[in-house]
């Protein structure tokens, strides 16, 4: 599978302050990325990095085969931008920026731009200075969308878009995904990555800590079981990767590094089980196990 | 992929769009100053109708240092040679000021506000946007170039001394515009970059005014370091010299070369003149700080140079009555225009309304601020707190109409610092400009005020103010156009008595205006 992002041990700093340190991220052609990361983690200026914008201080990136700062004009051709904050030109209309922007990505198709201005119910004859927020965000994605870009690069892109477009915007970038385009988006919003993303990559601190498919993150955290048993349960304690355990009578309650589920499994059905309960990790544990743990390093 | 830099690609659209913002602005902005220069070749045609009248004009010329420092030497008495004195450093300034404008406009302000982001984001090269931003400046200033060099070709009889005054226009603004395009490259804020080609831009006119008044042929020193001054020495109708307009057009080009070699060698947004990190916990206590606090820069900055044109001013007047021509006529006019004492007071009362022009484009600014902080957002979370609107515009106010007393103040002790006298006479004869000061930012008010949409107009006002303050009085305009500016309605301090009147008049006048303005912005919706 050829890779649409490689970067490896990115470094970016702006005078004293370090934004970057070391950071890695691997996109694979056609996939969906998602790239998350507390606030001031650095995603934004990894996106910046790659798109040519900021110069890497030191490490490896390469962006659809090409140098980011180097070739940057060349391979904006065949990239579309978001970004979280769109502003226009306050005596400009959004249709006049679409188009724009289509131009200067080296073409727009106008079926398809007249398809998603209907879908996000975009009024493109309004000028800049009117539009709300969540409106012009659609401007940008209205441009993104209808453009032959091979690479998106979203970030937060649907900030301000209310819960409608939001579904929208969703169905656009899979329709993107099958399409074979590769989609890189750094959000917030758990619930739109768990739908969208194949793979994500965690940063704290300027670093990637995580990186994977989500089940293969899931792997890695802990499930919660709560279990009422036959029995008094027994040895539950001494297995390894059990955390939390809370015996009260016959009902115990404890959460188990997700690889070691089994033998814990096998331990409470030696008891004999009358029900159990057991919740896989939702990303926003995951999530938030890397923001407490930067809060509790501090 | 080693083709890929690119670092003009997208150029042509940028243009396209800079154009396409400015379809107003622009057009409007070089009409009007091409106009302007156009049609003065016909008010000056019937002032000096003969040829003695113009030479007697230029005589006068030679013992009158204040209006040498105003608009520049005279290099001949044919008709366009003196419209190319009366029209030629305003006009300059004026094509200076729109580039410089022009250029920050299209590539600071884009980075500042986050567009650039999303517009580099597409095939757009590290030099494009500083590229598209020189050529909007280049037809600007092509077009005034053409339109002087079309419009006076006729009535003046000759097309190489009308060229030659478009080029002097035109590639003064070109030299700017270089300026100008490095400024961005060097602050973080567009604000920042205007501001430190304006404080240049002051600096080569108050140069070349110090030059000027001290000899009649523009050879000083301090006029041949001032760009203007080499406008003024490519003397349009008067035996031109184009090696000066030669160095003009070689400063802007090599001005644009350490710009091209500035940009694309930094990261977008980020400036050569690192920000300073601020306090990490603050004072501003309620609106007025805060109005303090995003105004003081400019505050300080315009004492600053109010000072110190006070100063070069000051001390130059004593020189300007000395310079009296060997021939009996100069004397003669020496004479009949006070003498030394008279000619020394007609200076500095030139200069103090030159100060009263100019902190009027301070107020102005001061009080429009409120509105940039409606029309940008910021206005709204601070009103939506326990603060009434007419509190919050109060801060903006105090700035402006006590800013500008501040100001004057400044001019006023360094004339008396440069001239070697008590600071009493040259410091009251400075705020003797205060109430025309005033109306204007009691106009920019009430239309703030009352007129959101149509706020533009208070510069229009400042704008006509100073051309008729500027080139009016030598053009013997109507009187009733010339008591337009209320201006002409002040006393000129020193050398005449102090009318009361008229300044309690104009102070109420403004004080209205402010009253309208503030009831006004009460009651109407804010904007954004």
């Amino acid at each position: 599978m050829t890779k649409a992002i490689t970067v490896d041990g990115l470094h970016k700093s702006f005078g004293r302050t370090h934004a970057l340190t070391g950071l890695d991220l691997t996109v694979d052609t056609g996939e969906v990325h998602g790239f998350l990361g507390p606030n001031g983690a650095g995603k934004s200026t990894a996106v910046r990095v790659l798109l040519g914008l900021l110069r890497a201080d030191a490490g490896d990136v390469r962006l659809l085969g090409g140098d980011p700062w180097r070739d940057a004009v060349a391979l904006h051709r065949r990239i579309a931008y978001v970004p979280g904050d769109v502003t226009l030109w306050r005596n400009l209309s959004g249709g006049e920026v679409i188009d724009l922007y289509g131009r200067l990505r080296g073409g727009l198709d106008p079926g398809r731009r007249a398809e998603l201005i209907e879908r996000f119910e975009l009024d493109p004859t309004k000028k800049g200075r009117t539009y709300s927020k969540g409106n012009r965000q659609k401007v940008a994605l209205v441009a993104a969308f209808a453009s032959d870009a091979e690479l998106l690069v979203l970030d937060e892109p649907t900030s301000g878009l209310d819960p409608l477009m939001e579904g929208v915007f969703q169905s656009c970038v899979a329709q993107q995904r099958d399409r074979g385009r590769t989609v890189l988006l750094s959000s917030h919003l758990l619930s739109e990555v768990e739908t969208l993303c194949d793979r994500v990559s965690i940063i704290r601190a300027g670093r990637t800590v995580e990186t994977g498919s989500l089940a293969e993150l899931r792997h890695l955290t802990r499930t919660s079981v709560t279990a009422e048993l036959a029995g008094p349960p027994n040895g539950l304690a001494r297995l390894p990767g059990v955390h939390g355990l809370d015996i009260r009578g016959h009902q115990v309650r404890l959460q188990v590094d997700t690889d070691k589920f089994d033998a814990v499994l096998r331990a409470l059905t030696a008891s004999g089980v009358r029900s159990l309960i057991s919740t896989p990790p939702t990303l926003e544990e995951l999530f938030l196990r890397h923001y407490t743990d930067e809060a509790g390093s501090r | 992929m080693t083709t890929g830099a690119r670092p003009l690609a997208g150029t042509g659209a940028l243009l396209g769009l800079a154009l396409r913002r400015d379809r107003a602005m622009l057009p409007l902005w070089a009409g009007l100053l091409s106009l302007t220069v156009v049609s003065g070749a016909g008010t000056v045609g019937s002032l000096y109708a003969t040829a003695a009248e113009r030479a007697d004009l230029v005589r006068s010329l030679a013992v009158n240092g204040s209006l040498r420092a105003m608009l520049g030497p005279a290099f001949g008495d044919s008709l366009g040679a003196l419209v190319s004195w009366r029209f030629g450093v305003f006009a300059a300034l004026a094509a200076a000021a729109l580039s410089l404008i022009l250029v920050v406009r299209h590539t600071r302000e884009e980075e500042e506000s986050g567009r650039q982001e999303m517009l580099s984001s597409a095939m757009v090269g590290r030099r494009a946007p500083l590229t598209a931003a020189l050529l909007t400046a280049l037809i600007a200033n092509t077009a005034l170039t053409g339109a002087i060099t079309a419009g006076l070709a006729g009535p003046t009889g000759s097309a190489t001394g009308a060229l030659a005054l478009g080029l002097a226009v035109g590639l003064t603004g070109m030299a700017f515009a270089g300026l100008a395009a490095i400024a961005a490259q060097l602050t973080e804020s567009a604000r920042a970059a205007k501001g430190l080609t304006a404080a240049a831009l002051g600096l080569a006119y108050a140069l070349r005014a110090a030059g000027d008044s001290a000899t009649a042929d523009g050879s000083a020193v301090p006029t041949r370091l001032s760009p203007l001054g080499w406008a003024e020495q490519i003397r349009p109708y008067a035996g031109e010299r184009w090696q000066f307009a030669a160095l003009l057009a070689l400063a802007a080009l090599a001005q644009i070369a350490v710009a091209y070699a500035l940009t694309g060698r930094r990261d977008i947004g980020m400036s050569f003149l690192p920000s300073r990190p601020g306090p990490a916990a603050g004072r501003i206590a309620g609106p007025t700080g805060l109005a303090w606090r995003l105004q003081r820069g400019a505050l300080l900055g315009w004492s600053a140079a109010f000072l110190a044109g006070g100063i070069a001013f000051g001390s130059l007047a004593s020189g300007v009555a000395t310079l009296v021509g060997e021939n009996e006529s100069t004397r003669e006019i020496f004479e009949r225009m006070g003498g030394q004492s008279g000619l020394t007071d007609a200076f500095l009362a030139s200069m103090t309304g030159l100060f009263g022009l100019v902190a009027a484009v301070y107020a102005t600014s001061s009080v429009l601020r409120a509105h940039s902080e409606e029309t940008g957002g910021r206005a709204e979370p601070v009103l939506a707190g326990p603060v009434g609107r007419a509190h919050w515009a109060a801060g903006h106010l105090a700035l402006a109409l006590g800013g500008s007393a501040l100001i004057l103040a400044a001019a006023g002790l360094g004339m008396a610092l440069g001239h070697g006298t008590a600071p009493g006479p040259l410091l009251g004869a400075a705020l003797s400009q205060l109430p025309a000061v005033w109306l204007l930012g009691g106009l920019a008010m009430a239309l703030y005020g009352v007129l959101p949409r149509a706020v533009m107009a208070a510069w229009a006002a400042v704008g006509l103010t100073l051309a008729i303050g500027w080139i009016g009085p030598a053009l013997r305009l109507p009187d009733a156009l010339l008591e337009l500016s209320p201006f002409g309605r002040l006393a000129k301090l020193p050398g005449n008595p102090m009318e009361w009147r008229p300044a309690l008049l104009l102070t109420a006048l403004a004080a209205a205006l402010v009253a309208v303005g503030l009831a006004g912005l009460r009651r109407r919706d804010l904007r954004n």
